[in-house]
């Protein structure tokens, strides 16, 4: 066994840990930090459901060493809430009943989090496709569109709020 | 306060019928939801799973020993660790064999040994090390190639039931099954036009996003824990108790969040495994399978085969229906839904003369397994492909034609019984009146529709409810949550009591907790499991009533429950200030103590539930791709409880029956070997693909429940399949008769069609 020693922060806490070189991302997270939000759904890429952000870019943790975490920045869904108050996008999936086993719930959330900060405006179209790499099998999609559209238009309005 | 069921028209609902957010939404929108893999043991071991790579084979011998010296593994089972305790019980022996091959391994990716190792590694070393020696032998993996007199047979001890005498060759026709009634040859003498049509669609997996996961902790005591994810943690007790030959009671099965089941966590793959390899590691063990695992060796629904015929009169009417409905089952009998085909096939029209025969039949693919209602919607797309044809060749729109032919109240169903009060009219009815049915059509777009049924079930539950000294109230359920239920049943608790849905949780009971309950299957949920937590909520309220009647030394039949008050009957009751469930809550322990309700049964009268779907399509001439442009469900839930999650259930169904009809398959090799088990080679429906779903929600009340409530669950998947096939076929001018309608596919009839100088078109 060839542990390898691992520097980063994970939701803005420095965290290091050991790990194989063979292990993913998604398998530290999961097994070795006990932060077993992120899901594995597929290992190969396809479900999104193991969706992180790697200095802000959505990546999926499957496929993902976690050596090469290594100096990053790593994004969860354990670190989207602020203490009690949840992300706009938490409530609004709450509210829209965009979730129905909630197993896929965390990757959208990641997606679409990272849809948001870098198009805050986007169209029903640009939400479709910007969640196309993540699978919901329960909803169809339809809820979590407008869970996100709605969410959307909130933290427009309290964007603007704090620019004025 | 009613204790009969049916239905008060009249009622106002507080809590029914609003849109509450969920009692775990929180918890799931953070990640701190705790599904199948989520859970960890002190100590635990890594379980892994090696899978035959054949489709039919011998196995002559396995050779272990060179895995179980490999440091780090500490179990190594095969079929020798599964002594048969099934004592003439061939379901369950069934079952075990398809959890860990015996003599023979029956398709690909049927388990045939296991290990137990300390790490995942380790665990992957010791499955290389491990020497099976097969007898490869022929297989067959198509239905009609299965049927045929010289296939390769998979069980030589199957002769056909129900069939009359019975076969003396064996074969892969497990058995044969009839529905029907009047005479349907003379219904089709009197026809002015007939149409037959033969039909094939390919097998199709639920695709839960969650894999399979188990952690298994087993004691030499033989006293044992599970936690996983399943449909139903009573049944994966009663299962493995009986699979390992340990007392039911001695299993404790703790049934984690579950990320998706659609009838595919029904039964048990792994559980038995895990807790095999616990009990010889005398350890803590942990399973989960991988993707590839899921496609290769749990349940796709079946691959059918299914012939049509139907006769008309000139001026519309159905004289004679009549279906042969052939449905892949995998290597064992009694598995695939061929009679629910076959019962539902013809279930939403009122006919004279109707047979529909299916049969069951066995190939060397993995155990089929239930699939949002079940066997329903291919012989729906079969079905309802040819009404369509019909009503073209009539001259007739197709809705009217429906609307002339739809089964109503009265109707003797194609099945047997005679329906009570049904939605199938109003469904159609909506659907012609809709906008979107009368909206224009771009180029190259077609519409085309379809009604469908499920039957809705409804089983045993159990359910507890507990009152503590603040008067809040837990409802202890049994039956797992898959979409959502937990807020419903208190919503219904809620209701009942006449309190604030804010004041009741849900939660879902462990084995060891709670009495049995059957698993989340037909619908049946918000149903039955509902209708016992209001009968346990009216149970309650009955020992409420009592507390208030002691406390005012009344006649307990002297006190009336309103609003979340015990209050004095009438003026001769006496004059007392109604007690609010608080108040009786805090004085519980000096009027009797905890109060309790409770309610278990096996519930009937679960409606049947009818939808109608419309969907509009648009297809690419120059390559076969396919676009939804506008789909609208239209469904009668009898009562929405939460409509959200009616809604929800909806949108899922029809969005699962989409992948069906243009993308999903099952492919197999020449090898037997199944080509795609991954989601990139198997496409379900992601978001880019799809338009807003649009819903109708219809509540014509079930006669047999307090609220009116019928499944909802499930016969959203049942019309997509034909209502694409129409729509394709309205945009081409081309009839497919094969699933899925794949952009090669879809291409291919285009260009026949073009080179048959468009006479093929139907
Ligand atoms: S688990 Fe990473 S994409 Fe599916
Ligand atoms: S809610 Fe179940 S997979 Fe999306």
């Amino acid at each position: 066994m060839s542990g390898i020693k691992v520097n980063t922060k994970i939701n803005g806490d420095p965290v290091e840990f050991m790990c194989e070189p063979d292990e993913t991302l998604l398998d530290v997270l999961r097994n070795r930090l006990n932060l077993t939000g992120a899901k594995e759904g597929c290992s190969t890429g396809d479900c999104g459901a193991c969706s992180v952000t790697v200095d802000g870019r959505l990546t999926c943790s499957c496929l993902v060493l976690g050596a090469e975490a290594e100096g990053h920045n790593i994004g969860t869904i354990e670190g989207m809430a602020h203490g009690e108050e949840l992300h706009p996008l938490q409530k609004k999936f709450i509210e829209h009943a965009a979730l129905q086993c909630g197993v896929c719930t965390p990757g959208f959330l990641i997606a679409a989090k990272s849809l948001l900060d870098k198009n805050p405006d986007p169209t029903e179209t640009e939400i479709r496709f910007g969640l196309a790499g993540n699978l919901c099998r329960c909803t169809g999609y339809d809820k979590i569109v407008r869970a996100v559209q709605d969410a959307a238009k909130d933290m427009r309005k309290s964007n603007s709020r704090k620019g004025a | 306060m009613p204790l009969d069921n049916a239905p008060d028209s009249k009622r106002k609902y507080n809590v029914v019928g609003t849109r509450p957010l969920r009692p775990d939404g929180i918890d799931k929108v953070t990640g701190r939801a705790k599904f199948g893999a989520d859970a960890t043991a002190p100590g635990q071991l890594v379980g892994r799973i090696l899978r035959s790579p054949h489709a039919h084979a011998k196995i002559r011998s396995i050779d272990t020993s060179k895995a179980e010296k490999l440091a780090g593994v500490k179990a190594v089972i095969t079929r020798d660790d599964f002594p048969d305790h099934t004592d003439g019980d061939s379901g369950l022996y069934d079952t075990m064999y398809n959890i860990m091959a015996r003599e023979k391994a029956l398709y690909e990716g049927h388990a045939v040994a296991a290990v137990a190792a300390t790490t995942p590694a380790i665990a992957r070393q010791a499955l290389k090390l491990i020497k099976v020696d097969y007898e490869v032998l022929p297989h067959v993996t198509d239905v009609d190639d299965a049927m045929k007199s010289n296939a390769p047979v998979l069980n030589n001890k199957m002769f056909t039931d129900g069939v009359d005498p019975k076969p003396k060759k064996a074969s892969n026709v497990a058995r044969r099954f009839e529905f029907g009634h009047g005479d349907v040859e003379a219904g089709f003498k009197r026809a002015d036009i007939i149409v037959e049509r033969s039909f094939k669609t390919e097998a199709t997996h639920q695709g839960y996003i969650e894999p399979h996961a188990a952690l298994a902790s087993m004691s030499p005591d033989g006293s044992a824990e599970l936690w996983c994810c399943t449909q139903g943690h009573y049944m994966v007790r009663d299962v493995c108790a009986r699979i390992l030959g340990i007392d039911i009671s001695r299993l404790r099965v703790t049934q984690s969040e579950i990320g998706g089941g659609f009838g595919g966590k029904t039964t048990v793959f792994i559980e038995p495994v895990a807790l095999a390899l616990s009990r010889k590691a005398n350890r803590p063990v942990k399973v989960v399978m991988t993707r590839d695992e899921v496609f290769k060796a749990t349940g796709p629904t079946s691959a059918t085969s299914m012939d049509i015929k139907i006769g008309v009169t000139k001026d519309g009417l159905i004289t004679a229906a009549d279906g042969t409905f052939r449905y892949t089952g995998g290597p064992f009998a009694g598995c695939s839904p061929a009679e629910f085909g076959a019962m539902s096939a013809f279930a939403q029209f009122h006919l004279d003369n109707v047979r529909a025969i299916g049969y069951d039949v066995l190939c060397n693919r993995p155990k089929t397994i239930s699939y949002r209602a079940p066997g329903a919607p291919m012989a729906n797309f079969a079905v309802e492909s040819v009404i369509e044809e019909l009503a073209h060749k009539l001259g007739m729109a197709p809705i009217d034609f429906r609307i002339k032919n739809a089964a109503r109240e009265g109707t003797r169903s194609s099945y047997g019984p005679v329906y009570g009060q049904i939605g199938l009219g109003a469904t159609l009815e909506a659907a012609k009146n809709h906008p979107h049915f009368k909206a224009p059509l771009g180029p190259n777009q077609g519409r085309g529709m379809a009604a469908g049924f499920w039957f809705n079930f409804g089983g045993q539950s159990c359910v507890s409810l507990n009152i503590p000294i603040d008067g809040t109230i837990t409802v202890s359920v049994g039956s797992p949550d898959i979409g959502g239920s937990r807020a419903s049943m208190c919503m219904m608790v809620a209701e009942e009591l006449g309190i604030g849905y804010d004041q009741v949780r849900a939660i879902i009971a462990d084995t060891s907790s709670l009495g049995h309950n059957d698993v989340t299957d037909g619908s049946r949920t918000t149903f039955a499991t509902g209708m016992a937590c209001i009968l346990a909520a009216r149970d309650a309220i009955k020992k409420l009533c009592a507390r208030a009647a002691a406390t005012w030394g009344i006649p307990e039949d002297a006190v009336t429950w309103e609003k979340g008050y015990a209050k004095p009957a009438g003026a001769n009751a006496g004059n007392f200030q109604p007690l609010s469930l608080k108040e009786i809550a805090a004085a519980s322990p000096g009027t009797g103590g905890p109060i309790a309700g409770h309610h278990e049964y096996s519930a009937d009268g679960a409606g049947v539930s009818f939808a109608t779907h419309i969907c509009d399509i648009e297809i690419d001439q120059e390559t076969g791709a396919s676009k939804i442009v506008r789909y609208t469900v239209i469904q009668d839930a009898g009562k929405a409880v939460h409509p959200s999650y009616v809604e929800g259930q909806f949108q899922g169904g029809a969005v699962q029956g989409i992948g069906w009809a243009l993308n999903e398959e099952y492919i197999y090799g020449k090898d037997g070997r199944l080509q795609n088990a991954g989601f990139l080679d198997y496409r379900i429906p992601v978001c880019s693909d799809l338009p807003m779903i649009d819903t109708m929600i219809l509540e014509i009340p079930n006669p047999g429940h307090p609220y009116g409530v019928r499944g909802v669950g499930e016969t959203s998947i049942v019309p997509p399949l034909a209502a694409i096939a129409n729509a394709v076929a309205a945009a081409t001018g081309v009839r497919f008769t094969q699933l899925p309608m794949s952009p090669p596919r879809i291409l291919k009839g285009i260009e026949d069609a073009k080179a048959s100088g468009a006479k093929k078109a139907a």
